[in-house]
């Protein structure tokens, strides 16, 4: 394709998140030899930029202004839109992540474009690009491509490789912002999750509580195998609806969908909607009390016991074993 | 207070899913509103119970989505909209097209989508919606307030919880845990069969069906590999642990 490519990246906690490597990646493989550019925008960005550039072959934008040090949508749209207007990609790569399911749509609708969210891998035909991505969370895949105009793709975390260094770093160019007086849009607060937990999406080891963790302290045994495995927690909808954790760790059809390397399931029934959640994680453990909870029907390791007395047990050995 | 809620009918989550001749099958399968938009649904009568007011369900969908708006009408919904049509071949760019042909003719000052819908999953079509309209927005809400013409949000930003305020007209998308959707009672039941139901065609919308072609196209299917029962783990629990953790490390070279 002539056009060229822009990628969206991001940055959360001061760094940029490691799903925007994995859509440069994306993009350089959907390019076809076009020019791969991409965009940062928040707030005190250069050094981020600079890190972004030693990935991009084309040149990394820099809208670097206070007002934009949160994501807020029309904000960043505005940001953007000049660069969409001037370059016209064909193609607009951004995480699934928050921030890129949001911001991309307004992107598509003011590019005219087609979009495919959650790509979990691409390859490439004779007219171009395929994009594989979960349908039924996680149930079916679907193979997508666009109809012959441009489009934007959001890629989940997790699942394509990052984007190998470019031959050399690509030029930061700082682009204007001017803030809107009458933005219709204002973030107020941001409370971020308690800091130093790794990111559900992101991890490459995932600890998950359902109804046998009985209550939100029951969470408290799998915390301490997470601290020692630096993995994420997550929770099944029975946990979630019984008040044992937010929703926000919720994983399943309602709910995140994840793809970590191990899949630790904590008095968890394995219900189908959960599964959906799941399912493509490379290897899953289950720890239930009962026999027959069709979970161990599809994990690689099960142990029938009850978690409160194996999970400490576990956190003492993985200690030991990785100290 | 004049609220829309858009709607999708979607497969009942305990549904399997079944390939056939390059399609996913609905033979037998139950349908539901879209889990998402129930929340969606709830906070629009929660929204007319406190400001009074109109929740009209739309919906983008083939004859049997009557099913889904009518439950929508039976949990307390004052009417329904289903803009269906076989000409439609629309992706997620042209249903939003759509719901902006029929929404920009109505006065409008909340309208409530739920995050994105648990089959196709693609979490744009109110997005977009909200960009066609020039209207702001706010995805993934767990709380809304609402004084004049001010909403006050919180939004789940993968964990973290960021506190907007808006301006109306705004278009919401709810996450989980927004509300607990309310079973239809059954005297709303009864009455959701008087209550007005329209059914628009793109003749009605003054839409052309090439002006919501699709902009992406499906090449495929698959299902992912079945993945059969592994080991059982036996022994004490501390052999149990302790097995584990060798096996992670040898076998399934996990950690």
């Amino acid at each position: 394709m002539s056009q060229s490519v822009l990628v969206i990246a991001e940055i959360r906690g001061g760094k940029l998140r490691q799903v925007s490597l994995e859509a440069v990646h994306a993009a350089n493989q959907s390019a076809g030899g076009a020019p791969v550019d991409a965009v940062i925008i928040g707030s005190g960005i250069i050094p981020v930029a600079s890190e972004l550039a030693a990935y991009v072959s084309g040149k990394v934008y820099a809208v670097d202004h206070p007002e934009l040090a949160s994501y807020n949508a029309p904000a960043y749209l505005a940001a953007v839109n000049g660069l969409l207007d001037e370059r016209k990609p064909g193609r607009v790569f951004l995480g699934h992540t928050a921030e890129g399911k949001d911001l991309a749509p307004l992107v598509a609708a003011h590019l005219g474009a087609g979009q495919i969210s959650d790509v979990i891998a691409v390859s490439d035909s004779a007219d171009g690009s395929v994009y594989t991505r979960p349908i039924y969370a996680g149930k079916a895949f679907e193979e997508k491509a666009f109809s012959g105009g441009s489009g934007v793709v959001t890629v989940r975390p997790n699942n394509l490789p990052p984007a190998a260094q470019a031959a050399s770093p690509a030029e930061v160019v700082d682009r204007d912002y001017a803030p809107a007086s009458d933005l219709r849009s204002i973030v107020k607060d941001v409370v971020r999750k308690a800091g130093g937990k790794v990111d559900l999406s992101e991890a490459k080891i995932v600890i998950s509580g359902g109804r046998g963790v009985k209550s939100s302290d029951g969470f408290k045994p799998l915390q301490e195998l997470a601290d020692v495995l630096g993995a994420a927690i997550g929770a099944s909808r029975g946990a979630c609806d019984a008040g044992y954790c937010d929703y926000a760790l919720q994983i399943g059809q309602t709910g995140k969908v994840v793809t970590p390397e191990v899949y630790i399931a904590c008095g968890i029934s394995g219900a189908i909607q959960h599964l959906a959640g799941m399912s493509q994680s490379r290897v899953i453990i289950a720890i239930n009390k009962d026999p027959e909870a069709p979970i161990f029907k599809f994990a690689d390791y099960g142990i029938v016991g009850d978690l409160f007395e194996v999970v400490p047990l576990l956190t003492e050995e993985f200690r030991k074993v990785l100290a | 207070m004049n609220i829309f809620c858009l709607l999708k009918q979607t497969f009942d989550t305990e549904e399997r899913i079944v390939i056939q001749d390059g399609q996913v099958s609905d033979d037998g399968v139950k349908y539901v509103i879209n889990p998402y938009d129930e929340y969606a649904v709830e906070e629009a009568l929660q929204l007319r119970e406190k400001h009074g007011g109109t929740v009209t369900v739309v919906s983008v969908g083939p004859a049997r989505a009557a099913e889904a708006l009518r439950s929508a009408l039976a949990m307390g919904a004052d009417e329904a909209v289903l803009i269906s049509d076989e000409r439609i071949q629309s992706d997620e760019a042209g249903i939003a097209s759509l719901l902006q042909a029929y929404i920009s003719k109505q006065p409008f000052d909340v309208i409530l989508g739920g995050n994105f819908s648990v089959d196709t999953g693609g979490g744009q079509v109110a997005v977009r919606l909200a960009a066609g309209l020039g209207i702001p927005h706010a995805a993934s809400i767990t709380s809304l307030d609402i004084d004049g013409t001010a909403a006050s949000v919180k939004r789940d930003a993968e964990g973290d919880t960021e506190s907007l305020e808006l301006t109306l007209p705004a278009l919401f998308t709810a996450q989980q845990g927004l509300n607990e959707p309310r079973y239809p009672s059954l005297p709303n039941i009864m009455k959701a069969k008087k209550k007005p139901f329209q059914t628009l065609s793109l003749d009605d919308l003054g839409v052309d069906a090439a002006a919501v072609a699709p902009l992406t196209k499906r090449l495929g299917l698959s299902l992912p590999p079945e993945r059969g029962a592994g080991q059982l783990i036996k022994g004490t629990p501390a052999e149990q642990a302790a097995r584990l953790v060798e096996l992670l490390r040898t076998e399934a070279k996990a950690i």
